[in-house]
């Protein structure tokens, strides 16, 4: 057993896994608000309602209708993502002309009217949700002791973003997707349905928010504020990570994980500050993100 | 028939012509809380509802007093508080606030309220401070207190073997104050406090904090935080299994809607105080099931603390036919507390309200009953027991002997 700084490496194991598994939502969330504006061009603001949506969705799902965690973790980003599909066509497209600026505006508006609904009918002292009886217990390390269910979120999170960073960067569906955000009058002159990819990629990203609801329901206490107090991290990964770029908010969610668990360990107070000094400190060098390309 | 509503009509007339005869006292009470944030389910409605409920069963316009019920949100900020305050005392004619959770927003309208010389009676907020250095003639403590959460749960889980602590505590004023004060009562009883780690506020994840705890090999980890903090640790400490390694958790604030909103399958076991749990007895069930219906949910020791407060006012103007602070004030220390919900009690010259604490435990999800039935009741502690002793507490309003 040696010692890093004073600490056992046996805990900075530990603390380093656990920086991943918080890593996991960071990068599902971040995933979605990079492809929602790497393709739409809107700084989609409810993203943490949505992400809110998904984790009471499964609730109700489970205390209305007795489906349980498997199903729901399909259902409910479809539910979520449907919702999505509705508010792009009936407000957010009518914004496309207009400067970033309004559909921050309108999306910040309408998480805010989201959580007031929920806080309204649901109180703000959360709901239980229970882990699945597939997934409890969990495994012994030998420098930590790692729930099972932890150890699925970090799998299934990864697989899912790895599939969303395939199917966008490497495929011909991605490939229209990419050539529609720089040239959409082009592309739909090949015969392309821009404005209906345009939607579901919205309903796309608002069902990955959905996805990461689900998967936090049984760690986190689901009430209607769980997502405003994490979506102005996630924002500061994508911030990080570079605007728009889906490698890069993937990349950047895991490690910000692993540097906020870091800091957890050498400095808790700062812990909850860390990711917006490096946010500020990569503004100040490379404006566009560590992985964008400037404009 | 005819006779018997022929008689109604006529004690009903009568009682009016009496009431009018009386030259009635009007008193207005403002309900002063969190109506939207993370608090908002502690206090919120349900403490206006609970006053409305002392101003009608007190039947308060038979007895002189003619008693509005207003309610704001504070948004657990000390500025928002302190404006609604003094527009509530300067134009607006409120004689009393009450409620106010949130240490730092209680505080500040502790001190408003003796500048403009109106009454507070605070059942919202931790800190023990209120009675403490910062003690005001105006201001009476009635719910609970930081030094009680304490002294109730800390020393039950010191009692129970836990010699050994580490404290998780919210990085601000109140997370700070409940580990003091805890700390104290730990070290008293021949405990000990390995560590602690400050956890920025609010927090979502508290697993690394836990590892650190768990690390510490401590028998007893102290929660001082509140809300979604707590919910949170107690939930992913039973996920990394803590408290299967033999380690307890010691909630040390913590209220029944807290344990609802955990589940018993998690919650179970957890052992923390109150002042008052619903099923205490006939007459706690029978208000707390009116209260239900109101508000959609079992009250905790705060609603219940504005209900006994509103209620030992109402007979304090009564009593005095008048709502002059210093008479009212003077009325309410003077005589005994009597209410359905805390039974008999007294306030102290600090304006500390005394009244036994409940040590209360989760039950397992097998021997609960319904909805609401969540927790045992381990021991009575007695107010002088419970609550910090007046000489201790550096009041100025109280000589020194």
């Amino acid at each position: 057993m040696f010692t890093i700084f004073g600490v056992p490496s046996a805990a900075l194991f530990g603390q380093l896994l656990l920086g991943l598994i918080n890593g996991s939502f960071y990068a599902i969330l971040s995933l979605g608000l990079a492809v929602i504006f790497g393709l739409l061009n809107i700084i989609n603001f409810a993203h943490g309602a949505q992400y809110m949506m998904g984790a009471f969705v499964a609730w109700m799902l489970l205390n209305y209708a007795g489906i349980g965690y498997w199903p729901a973790l399909l259902l409910a980003p479809l539910l979520v993502g449907a919702f999505g599909v509705v508010l792009e066509r009936v407000m957010i497209s009518r914004l496309y002309k207009f400067d970033h600026l309004y559909g921050l505006l309108l999306t910040f508006g309408l998480a805010l009217i989201i959580q007031g609904l929920f806080r309204n009918q649901y109180g703000v002292s959360g709901l239980p949700y229970g882990i699945p009886a597939e997934l409890r217990g969990g495994q012994a390390l030998g420098f930590m002791f790692l729930p099972n269910y932890r150890a699925w979120v970090v799998v299934a999170s990864l697989v899912v973003c790895l599939v969303t960073w395939f199917v966008i960067e490497k495929t011909k569906l991605g490939a229209y997707l990419r050539a529609a955000t720089e040239n959409p009058t082009l592309v739909q002159a090949f015969g392309v349905n821009v404005p209906l990819m345009i939607t579901l990629t919205y309903g796309f990203g608002v069902a990955l928010a959905g996805f990461a609801g689900v998967l936090a329901a049984p760690i986190y206490s689901v009430n209607p504020n769980m997502g405003a107090d994490l979506i102005i991290v996630v924002f500061a990964v994508v911030v990080i990570g570079g605007m728009g770029s889906i490698l890069g908010s993937i990349l950047t969610g895991f490690a910000l994980g692993l540097v906020e668990g870091l800091t957890k360990v050498f400095y808790p107070e700062a812990s909850a500050t860390v990711i917006f000094v490096i946010m500020v400190l990569v503004l100040l060098v490379k404006p566009a993100g560590l992985f964008g390309r400037a404009t | 028939m005819v006779t018997m509503r022929g008689l109604s009509v006529a004690t009903a007339l009568w009682a009016v012509s009496l009431g009018a005869a009386q030259a009635q006292v009007a008193v207005k009470l403002g309900v002063l809380n969190d109506r939207s944030g993370v608090y908002s389910d502690i206090g919120g409605e349900g403490s206006e509802i609970a006053a409305r409920m002392a101003v009608e069963d007190f039947k308060a316009s038979e007895k002189g007093v003619t008693a509005t019920v207003v309610a704001a949100d504070h948004q657990n900020k000390p500025d928002v508080g302190s404006n609604i305050a003094r527009q509530w005392y300067d134009q607006d004619g409120v004689d009393v606030i009450l409620d106010v959770p949130t240490s730092s927003v209680a505080l500040a309208i502790n001190q408003i309220t003796r500048e403009k010389n109106k009454i507070f009676l605070n059942s919202g907020a931790a800190t023990s401070d209120l009675t403490g250095a910062q003690c005001s003639p105006n201001t009476i403590h009635w719910a609970y207190d930081t030094v009680q959460l304490a002294n109730v749960t800390g020393g039950a889980m010191v009692k129970r073997g836990g010699n050994t602590w580490f404290f998780l505590t919210a990085d601000y004023a109140f997370g700070h104050a409940l580990e003091r004060d805890t700390s104290a009562v730990v070290k008293k009883n021949g405990g000990q406090v390995v560590g602690s780690v400050k956890t920025p506020f609010p927090s979502n994840d508290f697993s690394s904090f836990l590892l650190q705890a768990q690390a510490s090999k401590a028998k007893v980890i102290g929660l001082a935080n509140a809300g979604g903090d707590t919910i949170n640790s107690i939930k992913q400490a039973s996920e990394f299994g803590i408290t299967q390694g033999g380690q307890s958790l010691a909630a040390l604030l913590m209220f029944v809607n807290d344990v609802k909103a955990l589940g018993l399958r998690t919650a179970q076991g957890l052992v923390f105080s109150e002042t008052f749990y619903w099923d205490e007895n006939d007459a706690t069930r029978e208000w707390s099931k009116r209260f239900l219906a109101k508000a959609g949910r079992m009250p905790n020791m705060t609603n219940a603390g504005t209900y006994s407060s509103v209620i030992h006012y109402l007979k304090a103007v009564a009593a005095e036919k008048s709502k002059d602070p210093a008479k009212v004030m003077a009325w309410m220390k003077a005589n005994p507390t009597d209410d359905i919900l805390f039974g008999k009690g007294s306030v102290r010259a600090d304006g500390r309200k005394m009244h036994d604490a409940l040590l209360l435990e989760v039950k397992k999800p097998e021997e609960s009953k319904g909805e609401w039935d969540l927790l045992k009741i381990l021991a009575k502690v007695p107010a002088e027991q419970a609550f910090r002793p007046m000489a201790e507490g550096n009041c100025p309003l109280v000589a020194k002997s």
